[in-house]
């Protein structure tokens, strides 16, 4: 048995570290260390609840809108506030223009370079991936750098800029949109359209959404293998088995993506259990933190983030993260776009998880399914705009009580537990997606989402950062300044 | 890979670390307004040693990298640093410990500052302690050379790095693209000296700008007809919180992500490019106000003409400008005259 400390890690927002015990060429455990705490909701307690609407897109600068998103639905909450249809119309096109950005940046800067890496020189697709996802010189990783920055031009004109907007409140959006504007919006998101069905897909996206299982899949792969950046990536998946690699814990968490007004979700939530192949209700009362072993106090044990503390203890024995470990009914989960695609019931996604089990492969399938899935929608979303109609209601936040706002950013569940008293913030507390798939052990000692999936990762001889260890790492697109924000 | 980084002669070698920040200023500078971002830099002639999001490097060759640096075996000619530097808890700096090297990062910082020839702040987090120095500031957060508004910070009020110059503080949260690229460009140029900073050591060409200049509500903020609520078009200034008179730098002319920016998104400035701006003693959508009037003033004028000229402005507001300022749509439109002589 050997031991490896792998830091820092890249390509991941925030910084990473992991530690791996090796046996027979394998990973024999891994323990998963967010080793940074900036404290975010002891910098919350006392200010006024509307503050957190600055405060809380600053946690992070990938999934800023997300966290607005999340806040001020928790303050809507609180307030018994509802958006106008336009109000929710909007916040959904920016939350959707940031979670669909950041499924591209994923593929095409983080995840996709390791395959240029000189380990992978002997494959017949290396010269290909090398052309295409060479960082800073690859000819695909440069396109998509200018299809990100032309899509975000959306949110100059919806949000004012990204990331960190104020533009999303609790009664929908400060930005109305004029009829001319609408069909300016329409004319870029066509322009993303563009890309992802010339270079993305090489195919239509509602062809692309259409497939239905793995069959139809691998026979569109079929037709033209290295065709469009997905299809070269099926045939490195292939190739590398990133089928069999990183085996997540197999139940799924979604709250639900893109509320509708009157209430249903674009993508319904729920928590897909892969072994009985069924979908249960999503429970929200049955989360707990448990953070035996980070470096917070665990006083009182395990706690539903509505009662929450986070107080950090830098020299608690047994401590080995910043992350506290989120646990649902006392059971590890796994969030992101694939969990949220079986819970809306994504027949490829299904299939393929059937098969191969929420791993490397499916996980990315997810992701690059959801750019198919999502750019029609923000289409309708747009038309949908009734653009006389109010963006925003508002009304006052009321100086005692408590709010909740679960939603789904690109990463998977994110949730926001407000309290307050006398007007001032006294509780806030947050539970990001990677704080679900990055948590450490928890009391009884079983490891988190990816403290499993690295379990049995192949390590090469002599590897001191291994590559398989890579892609599983990146295959949950991990953002560690949410994790512990 | 460390020949071919040598071998990149008289280019302007970056190496870019994140600290007590949200990252969100490199994925503000991947908004740069360029086809080619890559293409941009490098013609520019700055070289990427390592940045986070955008380098292959991982784990031990990171590591190898920073010890070569400080090894003077690879040159470092501009350290950019993102996000405030952790100190806490109680002077160690174990808030952050550097991934894989056990090293806290504002150990690292230190090093490898003493080895650059430029160090450049990106963003407020890591000029003046930004966010993450708010509340009651648990991580005993800090800027590079400032903690808020005074001088010291992490590297203390003398350090000069290699070419003389204080901490470059490219301030703003998250810090404008374009802000970061004309940095690097200037000093990858050489043009770039102390007169071209402000007094809090912001690059003069952003800073020597207010929000308030081509705020496209001007119109507004003339005849002081003010906006009451979120999504009205009228002047934030009087109620919503808007510090645009006051704040340093040039969101409404060069724009942000195509179009945009704060006021043009139907929110407040808070002035993200100040030190200290993210404890502003008020809630951040509210004007505090002293009898009425608002405590914080358009800069360099004086209180009783601005009590005498907002009152003479508000009693000669046209209908269009009061209704409308109070209308998430125009209500109201401009009526058409002939603005040509007969």
């Amino acid at each position: 048995m050997t031991r490896l400390l792998v830091g820092p890690f890249n390509r991941v927002e925030g910084d990473l570290e992991v530690t791996l015990e090796i046996a027979d060429g394998r990973v024999a455990s891994a323990h998963v260390n967010a080793p940074m705490y900036r404290g975010f909701e002891q910098i919350l307690n006392g200010k006024a609840p509307h503050d957190a609407l600055v405060i809380v897109p600053r946690i992070c600068g990938i999934c800023s809108v997300s966290q607005s998103v999340a806040s001020a639905r928790a303050l809507a909450d609180l307030g018994g506030i509802e958006m106008p249809p336009n109000g929710q119309h909007v916040t959904n096109v920016i939350l959707a223009t940031e979670n669909l950005a950041d499924h591209l940046t994923h593929f095409y800067l983080f995840f996709m370079p390791d395959f240029t890496r000189p380990v992978y020189a002997a494959q017949p697709w290396h010269a290909e991936a090398q052309r295409r996802f060479a960082p800073q010189t690859g000819d695909q990783v440069r396109a998509a750098i200018a299809a990100r920055q032309r899509w975000f031009e959306l949110l100059g004109t919806l949000a004012g800029k990204w990331p960190h907007t104020q533009s999303l409140e609790p009664g929908g959006s400060t930005r109305p949109v004029e009829a001319s504007e609408r069909t300016r919006l329409l004319a870029r998101v066509r322009e993303f359209r563009g890309f992802l069905e010339r270079e993305l897909f090489a195919a239509k996206l509602e062809a692309v959404g259409a497939l239905s299982s793995e069959a139809e899949l691998q026979a569109w792969h079929a037709q033209d293998p290295t065709r469009g950046d997905f299809r070269l990536f099926l045939t490195i998946a292939r190739d590398a088995g990133l089928a069999a690699l990183g085996p997540g814990p197999g139940r799924y968490l979604s709250y639900g993506a893109y509320p509708q007004p009157g209430g249903r979700h674009a993508f319904a939530p729920g928590v897909w259990h892969a072994a009985s192949n069924a979908l249960r209700v999503l429970d929200a009362a049955a989360i707990r933190e448990d953070a035996t072993h980070a470096w917070l106090s665990d006083a009182g044990g395990a706690r539903h983030p509505a009662t929450g503390v986070t107080l950090p203890d830098p020299d608690k024995p047994g401590a080995y993260t910043w992350s506290k470990a989120p646990r649902l009914a006392g059971e590890v989960v796994e969030t992101g776009a694939i969990a949220r695609q079986l819970a809306a019931a994504h027949q490829l996604v299904r299939d393929a998880v059937a098969r191969h089990g929420g791993t490397v492969y499916t996980r990315v399938l997810a992701r690059l399914l959801e750019l198919a899935l999502v750019v029609p929608r923000m289409e309708q979303w747009l038309q949908q705009l009734v653009v006389n109609d109010a963006y925003c209601a508002s009304e006052a936040l009321p100086d005692e009580g408590t709010g909740v706002g679960l939603s789904e950013a690109a990463r998977g569940s994110l949730g926001h537990w407000v309290q307050t008293e006398r007007g001032r913030i006294v509780s806030y507390q947050i539970v990001a997606p990677t704080t679900w798939n990055f948590s450490p052990r928890d009391s009884a000692g079983t490891p988190g989402a990816l403290e499993q999936a690295l379990v049995g990762t192949p390590v090469r001889e002599g590897e001191t950062t291994p590559v398989a260890v890579q892609h599983v790492v990146r295959s949950f697109d991990p953002c560690m300044v949410c994790t512990v924000h | 890979m460390m020949a071919e980084i040598e071998g990149m002669g008289s280019a302007l070698n970056v190496l870019w670390l994140q600290s007590g920040g949200c990252g969100g200023c490199s994925m503000s500078l991947l908004c740069a307004d360029t086809t080619d971002f890559h293409g941009q830099l490098r013609d520019a002639g700055i070289n990427l040693l390592w940045h986070p999001s955008l380098s292959l490097a991982s784990g031990a060759e990171v590591s190898e990298m920073l010890d070569a640096v400080l090894d003077d075996r690879l040159r470092v000619d501009a350290l950019c640093v993102e996000g405030s530097l952790l100190r806490g808890p109680n002077g160690t700096g174990r808030f952050h410990v550097l991934a894989g090297t056990g090293l806290p990062m504002i150990e690292w910082v230190r090093r490898l500052a003493a080895k650059a020839r430029h160090v450049v702040a990106i963003g407020s987090c890591a000029a003046w302690g930004g966010i993450t120095a708010g509340g009651e500031n648990p991580t005993d957060a800090c800027g590079l050379q400032y903690d808020d508004d005074r001088p010291g910070g992490l590297l203390g009020a003398a350090f000069r790095s290699g070419s003389g110059l204080p901490v470059i503080n490219v301030a703003g949260c998250p810090t404008h693209p374009g802000w970061v690229i004309d940095t690097l460009m200037a000093l990858a140029a050489d043009t770039m000296h102390l007169a071209d900073l402000d007094t809090l050591a912001r690059p003069r060409f952003y800073a020597d700008q207010l929000v308030h200049h081509g705020c496209t509500r001007n119109e507004y903020y003339e005849f002081k007809a003010s906006a009451e609520k979120p999504s009205d078009l009228g002047c934030m200034m009087e109620h919503m919180g808007c510090k645009g008179t006051q704040a340093h730098a040039d969101c409404n002319t060069r724009l942000w992500n195509g179009e945009g920016s704060c006021t043009r998104g139907g929110y407040a400035c808070i002035s993200c490019t100040e030190p200290g701006f993210q404890e502003p003693g008020h809630p951040f959508h509210r004007t505090p106000k002293i009898a009425g009037i608002p405590i914080g003033l358009p800069t360099d004028m004086p209180k009783a003409w601005f009590v005498a000229l907002a009152s003479l402005s508000k009693s000669a507001t046209p209908r269009r400008v009061k209704l409308n300022a109070t209308a998430d749509h125009v209500i109201v439109a401009p009526a058409a005259r002939k603005t040509w002589i007969k």
